[in-house]
Formats: C-alpha cells, structure tokens, sequence
C-alpha cells in the first residue's frame, strides 16, 4: 500500500496552548480514514497543516510525497492534485452551480467534466439555479462539486454532512464510497460516529492534542471483545445485563421466564459507546 | 508529475468575467457603485448651480471632482468592502486551496476595477455634459492627461483597496469603516466643497491622500486653462499630482504584499 499522508512527531501551538502534541500517522492511498475527537481535540489543526493552511511547529509531514508548507510555483502543482472541501461556506452565491463548477475547473490541469460532476453530487435540476437559493444540503454538494472538480488524489473532507437531513446524507455517503471506489483517498472528521461507522475504513481518535488509538471502527477500543448489552423486560420493569457469554445468558433467561422473553435485545457498544468512554465522557 | 497548468493570466481573465458577472448579479453593488454617485451628481449640481469664476460653474466643478471620486468609489472602496465579506463568507480561503494563483485572483479585481470604473466614469461624463454644461477637452494633450490620471488613479485605488482590505475585522465591520473614510476624504479633497474654500488645515490633510490631487488634475482636463490661477499653487501642478501618486502606488504596494491575509482569524 502506497502512502499518502505520512507525519511523525508532529507539533503545533498557539502561545502556551498546545494544539497538536507529537502526533505520527500514515494514511494510505484508497482508503477513507476519519479523525474523530471533541472539539479542541486539534483535528482542526492537524488537518489545516496537512492542507497547507497552516505550518507546523516541528515534525516531519508529508503530503502526495510534498510537504505541504511549500510555496510558489509547486505549491500550485500541489494542489493541483489535492481537493478540499472546508466547513459550510457562502460564497459563489449569485453564481448558479453550474457556473461555479465550471469556473472552478479552469484551475486545474486535468478536471472532471462539470456537467458529469453535477450529475454525480445529484444536482443536475439545480445547475442552473443560483447557489444562494440551494437549501442547505445542496449547497454542502456543491462545495464537494467544487472539491472534486479538479479530480484530486487526496480529498479532505470537514464536517461534510452538518444539517443534512438522513436521507441527503445516505446520498452522500454513496458518492464518497464511489469517489474511494474510483481510488480516491479521503481524509474525513466529522461529529457523527455513524457517519464515521458507515464511511471510515479506518479512523484515528484525538483528544488534548493526541491520538489515542488507529483502529477500524469494528475493532476500536477492542469493541469486538466487548461485553454485550442484554436487555429484557421482567414483572413490568426495564432489566440490562453485561455479559461476555451472552448466547448462554439468553438461554437462562429463556428457561426462566418460560420460552419467550419480553421485549429481548442483545446488543454490542456502538462507536459511540466506544469513543465516548475513549474521550472519558460516560454515554447515558 | 509534471502536469500543465493553466496560466496565471488566463486563470485571471476568466476570473474578471466572473467577477463583472457577479458584480451586476448584486443588486447592492450596482446601486452602491454605479448609481449612487449619479443621484449625488443630480442633487449637488442641481442644488449648487452657481457661478464660481467667470465662464465655470460649480456644476463642472462638482463633475470633475466626482469623476476623480470615480476612481476611489470603484477601487479603494469596492475592493476594500467586498475583500473583507470575501474573506469572512470563506472564499479566499477556498481559492487558497486551490492551484488558482495568487496573480489570477488580483487580476480578475483590476478587470473588475476597470470595467466598473469605465461605465461610472462614462455615465458620470454623460450627466454632465447633458445636464450639467460641462466641456469635453479639444486638446490631444488634455485627452492625454485624463487617460494618464484614469490609469494612474485606478491602480493606485485598486493597490490602497487590496491594502485597506486587511483593516476591517468582518464583512460587517468593512462598511462602516470604509465608508466614512471615503466620504470624508471627499469632503477634504474638494469633491463637494471649492477646494481652495476649506479651512487650511482640512487642505493640509488632504494633500497628503492621491484624491485632492486627482480633483485638481480632472479640474485641468474639464475647466478651462484661466481657472487654474484660482487653484492653491496658481496653477495645475500635473508633475506633483503624479509625483504624489506615484509615492502612494509604492507605499500601497508594498503594504498590499505584506498584510493580505486570505483567511480570517
């Protein structure tokens, strides 16, 4: 597997506060790879040196084999062959979305075809409409649009699906599979752990400027080997059991309360249970 | 890899299509820009009709200090408004982000400054000629000189806008700030008042800024060659009006490199 992100010992302040504590990670081509972590985790900062918005303070990073603090004439080059999709932006709004996506493709070497970008973020009855009237979700489709014009490599991805309704957002999680599918590499945060569960084919957790573990999300924090969560009703009231043999435990309970039990459910910790108890926040 | 990118220049002219096209898609920059110097023009001109020296009214006066206000209004002003709403709406920050070179984004606003300055300053001239008594030039060199003061005038406005653009702090701060400094500026310069009427120290102020001496220089194209001994040094000063500017092209520049900022925080 090819990398295409690398950084080791990577560091970033902002006077005493210490954003990014030493981190390394290697993120290979093809692969959607989340960053998950509370806010002030320095994700945002990690992946802002990453898209060459900021520079780190010490470290070595290495982006498409390029550092990204790199300037002039190959910075351009750099680009080029990177797309960036920032948290919720107003711009280009007495554009209509064609317009934009198509002005936006002059920028680079080898683009996408716009109209077939337009079709591929499903806003092909919209592009002639102006962006300031899309709703919400339609507009984050086409900051996307405008991220993959250029047909990138590496694509980064904030918080792509704020405000989506579910709906819009299984939509969206298709066209990032297809977008992996065709060999793009996504860099993805994002609040929702669903969303991470669905997409990530891998994540990294961050809290206090480190990363705490890299695992897929069927296997962080040892999910798999958790205890399952039984859960039943019995004399009118809610009942919940761990349990590390929860085949056997039903059974019991099954010969207990006579063949059929009310309201079972055996469940394992979700992401977010998971993550939740990572970052020390106790879920329910 | 070695991909061919697209030129600078190129990148840049599409850029300056695109930016016209959204400049007459805004309803607010059209009326701000376009519209709101030609109501001025019709109430000071019609309100002041008054003779100020044999054979010049204060009408042309007016005219020729408007058209030099021209070249604030669509530069200094409209850049150092519309960068700062740019910077906080996220957009500078996408194009950074893109192989878009810095040059193409700056060119695409001179093609903006020039196109928005051509028609003020054309509909301007019209009013004035057709409402106000105000005589186009006979002489080449007059000609000459208003082609030199509109060139000169629009890239020093345009350089000291990009410049401006890193003082306000938002989009909604850019306005309030930016506004005054214009207005005042204008009051200073003798846009709206006869220059050589304002108290000394206003004129002292206002020799400092490149606006008095655009006044003055489109005084030298429009009123006629007598009005000069009425100005403050006796006559039209054109070497110094484009010493000064070019003191400022300088300056602005050199601030403009240093503090543009494409992102906020």
């Amino acid at each position: 597997m090819k990398p295409v992100i690398e950084f080791s010992d990577l560091r970033k302040s902002y006077g005493s506060f210490t954003a990014v504590d030493g981190i390394s990670l290697t993120i290979y081509e093809g692969e959607i790879f989340a960053i998950l972590g509370p806010n002030g985790a320095g994700k945002t900062s990690t992946v802002e040196i990453l898209e060459g918005f900021r520079t780190a303070d010490g470290g070595d990073v290495k982006v498409l084999e390029t550092n990204p603090s790199i300037k002039g004439r190959a910075a351009l080059q750099w680009r080029n062959r990177i797309g960036i999709v920032l948290q919720s932006t107003q711009d280009t709004a007495e554009l209509t979305a064609l317009e934009a996506i198509t002005h936006f493709a002059s920028y680079y070497s080898n683009p996408r075809d716009p109209q077939e970008v337009i079709e591929l973020v499903g806003l092909s009855d919209k592009a002639h409409e102006r962006a300031r009237t899309l709703s919400g979700g339609q507009r984050r489709r086409l900051d996307v649009a405008l991220g993959i014009v250029g047909n990138p490599e590496l694509l980064f991805l904030d918080e792509p699906t704020t405000g989506f309704d579910p709906e819009a957002r299984r939509a969206f999680w298709t066209l990032i599979k297809k977008l992996r599918d065709e060999g793009t590499t996504i860099v993805l945060t994002t609040h929702y752990l669903e969303e991470a569960e669905e997409l990530a084919d891998r994540v990294a957790v961050m809290n206090h400027g480190k990363i705490l573990e890299v695992s897929t999300p069927a296997l962080l924090g040892g999910r798999n080997t958790h205890n399952a969560i039984v859960s039943w009703r019995e004399n009118g009231a809610h009942h919940e059991e761990e349990s590390s043999t929860p085949t056997q435990f039903v059974s019991e309970l099954s010969q207990r309360l006579g063949g059929e039990v009310p309201e079972l459910s055996i469940r394992r910790p979700s992401l977010e249970d998971i993550y939740l108890s990572m970052i020390g926040v106790k879920s329910e | 890899m070695s991909s061919q990118l697209p030129g600078a220049l190129n990148i840049g002219v599409k850029r300056g299509k695109l930016e016209i096209k959204q400049f007459f898609r805004q309803r607010e920059s059209v009326v701000f820009t376009l519209l709101f110097p030609l109501i001025l023009l019709a109430i000071f001109g019609s309100v002041f009709d008054t003779k100020i020296a044999p054979g010049v009214t204060f009408s042309q006066y007016f005219v020729a200090g408007m058209i030099a206000s021209a070249l604030v209004n669509t530069g200094f002003q409209q850049l150092a408004i519309f960068i700062p709403v740019e910077r906080d709406l996220g957009a500078l920050k996408r194009l950074r982000g893109t192989p878009m070179p810095a040059t193409s984004y700056f060119i695409g606003k001179a093609i903006l400054v020039t196109f928005s300055m051509l028609v003020q300053v054309a509909l301007l001239l019209a009013a004035g000629v057709v409402f106000f008594g105000v005589e186009l030039p006979t002489q080449g060199s007059k000609w000459l000189l208003f082609i030199g003061l509109l060139i000169s005038g629009s890239i020093v406005s345009t350089i000291l806008g990009v410049a401006f653009s890193s003082v306000p702090k938002s989009a909604r701060g850019a306005s309030a700030i930016v506004s005054p400094v214009v207005i005042i500026l204008q009051f200073f310069s003798g846009v709206f008042f006869i220059f050589t009427d304002l108290p000394g120290w206003m004129q002292q102020v206002a020799a400092v800024f490149p606006l008095k001496w655009l006044t003055q220089g489109m005084r030298s194209v429009f009123l006629p060659d007598s009005f000069a001994t009425r100005e403050i040094a006796s006559n039209w000063e054109v070497g110094r009006t484009f010493a000064i500017i070019g003191i400022w092209l300088v300056v602005g520049t050199f601030l403009a490199v240093r503090t543009f900022k494409w992102d906020r925080d």
